[in-house]
């Protein structure tokens, strides 16, 4: 297979029927002017397609809520899907999550029907190229910050996309880390920094209840239905204090806020509890419905379990075949073999997946 | 926070803030974690430019002590939450680190002597400042006493939040407090100025808004294209300067 890499272009985007914004990491370094963190909801799937694609951490992605979203190619790039599982095609073939293909100048990649999760993430080598805004090239929609033109993906806008690093033959990679649930969610939480200011039932309810994801949801946070939790005094507003990604607010009325990546950097409420690192990324995948209970973890064990989890991460990560055949094609060696990924096969032609459509594969042995 | 280590604090500190065993009582200061990636200070639970100066010093200690090497310190009105990565490091090497800077922690001499001045020049009243006359009504005195009083105080910036560059000012005097809109405008221009209930503030960016607005400044006060993006920062005093035109 012979490639030519166009020297520019990059993303064209031809349909978005909800919402896609370009994200990274966030914006850290200026809270303290006010400025949100923002980033991907699910920082996960985001560092998962970076790897796959052989990115840097922290190289920006699209997001995209709900699919009913498509792209061009505008030159040929290695891509990967991760986060919520969507009916996805490049040019009408299926494409699988957690593996890294290469799309051909003037392919298409539509995402539709979303089957689990709220957000999927398309990562591509050298990564979504926007300008850096104070340091990052997140979307803080509420101020117009960062992304594309501050603002979310509209039809016919062109994204730039990072150049690889000259020489690098980055071949196909898959993740075959196990992922985690996004509709049944036992979230575990460290419980405070406000946790004395609830009466022992108050927190008993918090720890024995379940919650439902209410429609008034977003990348701001999760507002939650359920039973409502007591404070000591009846007094929920505090002289505004810092919050982090997952802090547990209790307004008035009882029933608890997640603060997710487009949170503001200080709040006015008691904060009971702050979820566990490795749980925020689902959180970002949870949707209006989805159910929630929450389980108390001592600070040691949060960060123990964050650990391990991000050593899977990356232990996770394989070639994608395993049985190949050698060929010798016009005095070059080529290998061929195949890869499975989700319902979708691919072809994987010296080390690099493509997608294809199979009638029927019968493995040799 | 329930089981959590003690620590020791500077002799100097106010024996009423230090720990109490009294339940239901504010029980500060104290060090708590806010998650497993950050680390909160409190130091109070009030608006207060003691507890602001402290948070302001413990900032800077915090910061010098390098305990984090390039992640965030961030201060509020009530305490300081510094962030740490914790694939580098443990909350409980964490929570010894800041106990270890809060030992260098001095006792504020003048809380209010030594924050540099922000001077913000205001054209107050008409288009401008549409309540300018609703806040004077209110008040029962003339605009230029409204005037007068809002540009004759220094206000101390307790702290940045709501949105990138919005100060959270203290020191709004009592006779010029008004209440909020009762509905918010859709879009206030960028630099507005505007008075809710004690506090007063001014408006980085254009957006939807309930205070009352008294004036406006033509000064960038947010730009996302510099390193340094906000004129106003934290541990400062901002100062109204009435002028008849803008520049």
């Amino acid at each position: 297979m012979s490639m030519t890499k166009t020297s520019d272009g990059g993303i064209h985007v031809m349909r978005c029927g909800f919402m896609a914004l370009v994200q990274d990491q966030g914006r850290f370094g200026f809270q303290e002017l006010g400025v949100s963190v923002s980033g991907a909801a699910d920082k996960e799937a985001l560092d998962v397609g970076n790897i796959l694609v052989g990115n840097p951490p922290g190289s920006a992605a699209l997001e995209v809520m709900l699919g009913d979203f498509e792209i061009e190619f505008i030159e040929s790039m290695m891509f990967a899907l991760t986060g919520a599982e969507t009916d996805a095609r490049l040019d009408d073939v299926s494409v699988g999550r957690y593996l890294s293909y290469k799309a051909h100048a003037g392919s298409r990649l539509s995402l539709s029907n979303v089957r689990q999760g709220l957000r999927a993430y398309i990562s591509v080598q050298g990564g979504v190229d926007t300008p850096k805004i104070l340091g990052s090239r997140s979307t803080h929609i509420a101020s117009g910050i960062g992304g594309f033109k501050g603002r979310g993906l509209q039809p016919g806008d062109v994204l730039m996309v990072g150049k690889p690093e000259p020489g690098d033959e980055y071949v196909s990679r898959c993740w075959d880390g196990d992922e985690l649930p996004a509709d049944e969610l036992t979230v575990r939480v460290v419980l405070g920094p406000q946790d004395d200011e609830f009466s022992e039932s108050g927190i008993q309810t918090f720890l024995s209840s379940t919650y439902v994801v209410s429609d008034q949801s977003n990348r701001q946070g999760l507002r939650l239905e359920g039973s409502a939790i007591e404070s000591l005094n009846g007094r929920y507003d505090i002289v505004s204090d810092a919050v982090v990604n997952g802090s547990i607010q209790v307004p008035g009325d009882g029933k608890p806020i997640i603060l997710l990546s487009d949170r503001q950097t200080t709040g006015g409420y008691l904060k009971i509890a702050t979820v566990a690192s490795v749980d925020i990324p689902r959180l970002g995948q949870a949707s209006p419905g989805n159910r929630i209970t929450f389980s108390a973890v001592s600070v040691e064990e949060s960060q123990q379990l964050f650990i391990e989890r991000q050593d899977k991460l990356l232990t996770s990560i394989n070639e994608p075949v395993g049985d190949q055949i050698f060929l010798r094609v016009d005095d070059t060696d080529i290998s061929v073999g195949m890869a499975v990924s989700g319902s979708a096969e691919a072809v994987v032609l010296d080390g690099i997946a493509y997608p294809i459509i199979v009638d029927e594969f019968i493995p040799d042995e | 926070m329930r089981g959590l280590k003690s620590c020791l604090w500077p002799s100097w500190f106010p024996v009423s803030r230090k720990v109490t065993s009294e339940p239901g009582d504010q029980r500060f200061p104290r060090v708590v974690p806010a998650g497993d990636s950050a680390i909160l200070i409190e130091l109070g639970s009030e608006v207060d430019p003691g507890i602001s100066s402290m948070v302001f010093a413990l900032t800077d200690l915090i910061r010098e002590a390098g305990l984090n090497s390039d992640l965030e310190v961030l201060p509020t009105y009530r305490s300081v939450l510094v962030y740490y990565d914790p694939l580098v490091r443990s909350y409980a090497e964490m929570f010894d680190a800041v106990n270890g800077a809060l030992q260098g922690l001095a006792e504020p001499t003048n809380a209010n002597s030594s924050l540099k001045i922000v001077e913000i020049p205001v054209v107050y009243g008409g288009d401008d400042g549409p309540d300018l006359h609703f806040v004077a009504d209110h008040a029962g005195m003339t605009d230029d006493a409204v005037i007068e009083l809002h540009s004759g105080t220094d206000y101390r910036v307790y702290m940045l939040g709501f949105s990138p560059g919005f100060p959270y000012l203290g020191g709004l005097d009592e006779r010029i407090a008004a209440p909020r809109l009762k509905t918010p405008r859709v879009s206030v221009p960028a630099g507005s100025v505007g008075i809710a209930e004690l506090q007063t503030g001014v408006y980085p960016n254009a957006g939807p808004g309930g205070w009352r607005i008294i004036g406006r400044t033509s000064v960038t006060l947010f730009d996302v294209n510099s390193s340094t993006p906000s004129l106003i920062t934290p541990a400062t005093k901002v100062r109204f300067i009435p002028v008849d035109e803008h520049d």
